[in-house]
């Protein structure tokens, strides 16, 4: 049976799953230790006593730059976007009622990276340039989907259908425009479309920690909206929530969010779609919560670039590879759970 | 006869359908109505817009003197309750939790699980003969009991006028008479009650207030022992029949004509 604390107090009754409570725990113990271990053991040891002492501004040069300027900004970076990812994904999840309604595979990543690419081959954009453009691929590509899903309804079913073509297109898109670009300009394209935390600095980790910082909040204060919604819209409606407005602001607000993640480090494949579901599983909980989401897909992101960086060393893999080769297999063993489903 | 909830000068439809004009319509506070009519007459869809779910084209559903569109969701939610026919429950739900939703319209941020919440869950499993299902998932129950769940769900909610669209739609005839022996206690209790039903026979014996819908209109109203006759079956469901008392309540009894009878009519 399910535990419950229930906690009162003057203006406030909560009643929290036990278990997700200590799984979150867990999860984010296990996320600090991941973090702990990259920045002392990636590369070039560093002991945890010489890091207390750069923290507190002494310490080495060469060590100093290490741990300030590449580890630690990297670290944050692969947490903000993990988180981020996670959220996004748990909420079109949740709205569409299928974990394939997951942004990563309906196309929303790879309309930011088709942004990009065009801004890199096409305008020589530096990083800003491309950010923005994958900012603004991302949300463009969303309204496209929902707008041709809609029009046949808007059934769930469509809209994951219409996601996946158009996906498939964008990939189409991106190759071609990297087939007839410039050497230089193909070369930083296609490293972005796999998506990586290579040389990514704390400008970057500013960029996404303020918008996030805007955008998650509200997120977060329309989560049990998005639990009612997935009882279907007429019980949702029929319960006091406000069906149509709730469902456009969590969408537009998840897309955002998707939407400059990947303007970060590029498409990372997979984190979108399995994060939700690992905490679902582990959490056993009928209704995706987004906090737990967000630490998972912090940790997925973070043990995933450890192995991108050590997996051949000193050659340092992008974080997409790793997250694509595990996340692959993950969507097969999915979609055959899905297929038995369907037919069974 | 007073009246909370009522609809006025009602045009109804999907898209580029209409399905039904100029409807005017009164719920009688403290009744048992139920709405019968044959398929795609416009039953459910009176519902729906008296629920405040469906947006009449036309005229306005007022529920406690006031435009039923302008309250928020939260504020009808409080007032009204409604079993949905395409209600969902979330994979591996428990019970005690679905129904726990159903306090949703009375809770806030902070205030999600107050001792008021906790007693309604209770009273309203205990109502519905739920509570010793309460840690089970509710897709692991049978079609009967799932639909006492969701009847919990909405008396959880604690609204004084419960809509229930085709609640016995799938089940066996024992769980419909059992169904419905629930609503009628509900009914006996005080709540306003408002059903769509397709067997006739059970409407009969159970609505204290029919009403009988014919392709978008309606076509008669009142007491079924007042209203139901053989005529009005035949004119409404195009089916020759006879009525007789029902041995059990002396409610109208819906006998269909023999085959013979009929002769080789198509049905119209």
């Amino acid at each position: 049976m399910t535990r419950r604390l229930t906690v009162r107090a003057p203006g406030i009754a909560l009643r929290l799953d036990v278990r997700t409570l200590w799984v979150s725990g867990a999860l984010l113990i296990t996320a600090f230790a991941a973090v702990v271990f990259t920045v002392v053991a990636v590369g070039i040891w560093l002991p945890l006593a010489d890091i207390v002492e750069i923290l507190q501004g002494g310490g080495r040069r060469a060590d100093r730059f290490i741990l300030l300027d590449l580890r630690l900004p990297r670290v944050c970076l692969a947490l903000l976007t993990g988180a981020a990812l996670a959220v996004s994904g748990a909420v079109f999840q949740s709205l569409s009622r299928n974990p394939l309604g997951s942004p990563d595979i309906v196309g929303f990543t790879t309309g930011s990276a088709t942004g990009a690419v065009l801004s890199i081959v096409v305008f020589g954009a530096g990083p800003a340039g491309s950010a923005v453009a994958a900012v603004a691929g991302g949300i463009v590509t969303a309204l496209i989907v929902y707008g041709l899903a809609a029009r046949g309804g808007g059934s769930v079913r469509r809209l994951v259908l219409v996601g996946i073509g158009i996906a498939a297109m964008l990939v189409a898109v991106n190759s071609y425009l990297i087939s007839r670009a410039r050497l230089d300009a193909a070369q930083s394209a296609a490293v972005w479309l796999v998506g990586t935390l290579n040389g990514r600095t704390w400008q970057y980790v500013y960029l996404l920690g303020i918008a996030l910082a805007v955008l998650t909040p509200p997120l977060l204060l329309l989560s049990r909206r998005l639990q009612m919604l997935a009882m279907g819209e007429d019980s949702a409606r029929s319960l006091g929530v406000p069906v149509p407005v709730s469902r456009l602001s969590l969408m537009v607000l998840a897309v955002a969010v998707c939407a400059v993640a990947t303007a970060a480090t590029g498409p990372v494949a997979f984190v979108a779609l399995a994060a939700p579901q690992v905490t679902l599983r582990l959490t056993r909980s009928p209704a995706v919560q987004l906090l737990p989401a967000a630490i998972t897909g912090a940790l997925l992101m973070v043990l995933s670039d450890l192995v991108a960086q050590r997996i051949l060393a000193p050659a340092q893999l992008p974080v997409g590879v790793v997250t694509g080769a595990v996340g692959g297999v993950y969507l097969a063993w999915l979609l055959s759970a899905q297929w038995r489903k369907g037919n069974g | 006869m007073t009246s909370r909830l009522s609809g006025s000068e009602l045009t109804l439809g999907y898209e580029n359908r209409v399905v039904a004009e100029r409807l005017n319509v009164q719920i009688p506070d403290g009744a048992f109505t139920v709405i019968v009519g044959p398929n795609a007459c416009g039953k459910s869809t009176l519902l729906r817009a008296l629920s405040g779910l469906l947006s009449p084209r036309h005229g306005t559903v007022v529920l406690d003197g006031a435009a039923i569109s302008s309250y928020r969701a939260k504020e009808v939610a409080r007032r009204l309750g409604l079993l949905a026919q395409s209600a969902t429950a979330p994979e591996g739900i428990s019970v005690a939790d679905l129904v726990a939703r159903g306090r949703y319209p009375h809770q806030r941020l902070l205030r999600q699980w107050t001792p008021e919440d906790e007693y309604q869950v209770a009273e309203a499993m205990v109502a519905t003969g739920v509570t010793d299902l309460a840690d089970r998932a509710v897709d692991e129950l049978s079609g009967g009991q799932r639909q006492r769940v969701w009847m919990a769900m909405a008396l959880a909610q604690q609204t004084n006028i419960l809509l229930l669209d085709e609640p016995t739609t799938y089940l066996d005839i024992a769980y419909q008479i059992d169904l419905l022996d629930l609503c009628a206690d509900l009914h006996e209790q005080g709540r306003t009650l408002v059903a769509v039903l397709h067997d006739l026979n059970q409407a009969c014996r159970y609505a204290t207030h029919l009403i009988a819908m014919k392709a978008g209109t309606i076509v008669a109203e009142g007491d079924p022992r007042e209203i139901i006759t053989a005529e009005l079956v035949e004119h409404v469901y195009g089916l020759a029949c006879q009525v007789i008392p029902d041995p059990q309540t002396h409610t109208p009894l819906v006998v269909p004509a023999a085959r013979a009878a009929r002769g080789a009519r198509p049905p119209g």
